[in-house]
């Protein structure tokens, strides 16, 4: 069951998302994230989504695992559409039942907050995770930040932290399932019971994957030290980040649209 | 005693995805009662979801698993039951290993199980006697043992539940030989007294032909052969095809054969082995005393 998370996943492909430097799409990505969070009018909006259905279309990801991915989030939708169709005021009144007063600006509110959380989700999965090795994004973190490394922020560090941390995930859930089937094996009960039953039976998986996360990590780390490891000083890279014309085109797009979202936002409905 | 028994079962991984795979298909066999029961295979055969399918830890996509004749998946809430009949100690158990005593650790399937303290008291310390672990070692950490020692702990944790039938799946990997012989040695020992079904799942086609009275072979998902040690092992070419091979001093003996220096191949033990090239060696030193 463990096996089934495939938030944050990396699919392989060939498309002009996946070609496009790194670098280049986490700046894309912070363009489109004020594109969408400043939208206000109904016409900015309609652009947003326009322009987030055109980056699915570009990842050439099957729609149907982009919305896949959407599940977790259908209670957190449900949860602030109602949140804004009732505790909004607005001018035109729509229903008004006991302490209950529901507006139409309430209404046009939610379905926008709603479309915004979609975009917004969509948007950064074909953007980067989908679309970017965990390698290329821990590279490109460590490159947008190295001005930083003059204030003596350890980026390097930082940075071989991530793609470590993102490289043992899938061997934790195998260990987590591994450590889960032998539990049960020897008849742990974990599905059923009050919560703190449930809590309880937590501890005899938690404790043995410590212990091997412990395990690995000392073993990695003589690993790196055999291999003469000694931090990001004088490191030279086998795949050098080079940026293109089209990247550069690219980002430029993205931010006359970020910009523009701004002007649109003076037409059609708007709260 | 209830024996167990697969029936027509397939095992599908990711159905429906680009993923999909069959790890078991259509398999068929009776691991029958009381008696060793040796599984062998290549890497990715469908050993290890045979396995998790004997105690319900896998469900069958297709067949079904009997134990003692009934479907263990007759009643589908009832399945951790199953999982005290079926012990299935899985491969590097050691991994496995939480509580604050080698004695807590031991007693924690038999907890679940509901047993009472004095049963329980017994069943630890009988588990623990057969898998070769000391009095003294009962009330340390399992985390300052060895990894030989800890191996036993988690096998003691599992044989402990005193399971109708114990699935073992390559209990002696990477332990050094004397570890080998002295945790199966003492398992087996276990297994004769209680009568129970035991099954290891190996990759040592030593450990297989010495151990086992009878022998299946999975080749790709399928049941490649099955027999006696004799039947499997007399069939050298049908083992190569599943990319296995013959135990090493049966090897000996096809080489000697084709030397005309023994007339049989029937070998698949050190022990007999021995016995039989000191019988060729006295027929021949006999032979020249005579001529």
């Amino acid at each position: 069951m463990l096996k089934d998370i495939t938030l944050g996943q990396f699919f392989p492909g060939n498309s002009l998302l996946h070609k496009t430097d790194a670098r280049f799409k986490i700046l894309i990505l912070i363009a489109f994230l004020v594109a969408v969070i400043a939208a206000k009018s109904a016409w900015s909006f309609l652009a947003v989504v326009v322009v987030t259905a055109a980056f699915v279309a570009l990842s050439r990801i099957p729609v149907k695992i982009v919305l896949k991915n959407l599940k977790p989030l259908i209670f957190i939708l449900v949860f602030t559409g109602i949140l804004n169709i009732f505790f909004y005021k607005g001018e035109t009144l729509l229903l008004h039942w006991s302490f209950i007063k529901i507006y139409k600006e309430g209404l046009i509110y939610a379905g926008f907050m709603m479309l915004r959380l979609v975009c917004l989700v969509c948007g950064s999965f074909v953007i980067l995770t989908y679309t970017t090795s965990p390698l290329d994004m821990t590279d490109a973190i460590e490159k947008l930040l190295s001005p930083l490394k003059a204030l003596h922020v350890p980026v390097h560090e930082f940075a071989m932290m991530m793609t470590i941390a993102l490289r043992f995930i899938p061997t934790l859930v195998e260990e987590t399932d591994k450590i889960m089937c032998a539990q049960k094996a020897r008849g742990a009960d974990m599905e059923s019971g009050s919560l703190l039953k449930r809590a309880k039976a937590l501890v005899p998986i938690l404790i043995p994957l410590f212990v091997s996360a412990f395990r690995r990590a000392d073993e990695l780390a003589e690993a790196m030290e055999c291999r003469c490891y000694h931090g990001g000083e004088g490191r030279t890279r086998m795949k050098q980040m080079k940026s293109r014309f089209s990247d550069w085109a690219f980002l430029l797009l993205m931010m006359v649209f970020a910009v523009g979202v701004f002007f649109i936002n003076g037409y059609g409905v708007r709260v | 005693m209830s024996g167990i028994e697969v029936k027509n079962v397939s095992v599908v991984y990711g159905a429906g995805t680009p993923f999909e795979k069959k790890a078991l298909d259509n398999v068929s066999i009776d691991f029958g009662s009381d008696r060793v029961v040796g599984i062998i295979g290549h890497t990715g055969s469908g050993k290890s979801t045979l396995a998790m399918l004997l105690n319900g830890l896998n469900k069958p996509t297709e067949g079904t698993v009997l134990l003692g004749g009934e479907d263990i998946w007759a009643r589908p809430k009832e399945i951790s039951k199953v999982r005290f009949r079926v012990g299935l100690v899985f491969q590097y158990p050691e991994y496995q290993l939480f509580e604050e005593t080698v004695y807590k650790d031991i007693a924690f399937g038999p907890k679940n199980m509901g047993m009472d303290e004095e049963n329980l008291d017994r069943a630890v310390r009988n588990a623990a006697k057969f898998c070769g672990i000391e009095d003294t070692m009962l009330e340390k950490s399992p985390f300052e043992l060895s990894g030989g020692q800890k191996r036993r702990v988690a096998i003691a944790g599992v044989a402990a539940m005193d399971p109708e039938v114990l699935v073992l799946d390559e209990p002696a990997a990477g332990l050094d030989p004397a570890g080998r012989e002295e945790i199966i040695g003492g398992l087996l020992e276990y297994r004769k007294q209680r009568k129970s079904t035991m099954l290891i799942i190996s990759h040592s086609m030593e450990d297989i032909a010495r151990y086992a009275d009878y022998i299946v072979v999975l080749d790709h998902g399928k049941v490649h052969m099955q027999g006696t040690p004799a039947e499997i092992f007399h069939d050298a070419e049908r083992l190569f095809e599943a990319s296995l091979d013959l135990p090493q001093v049966t090897k000996l003996f096809v080489e000697l054969k084709k030397r005309a220096l023994a007339e049989e191949t029937d070998v698949y033990t050190c022990k007999e082995g021995v016995r039989r090239i000191k019988a060729i060696i006295e027929k021949r030193l006999t032979g020249e005393a005579n001529a």
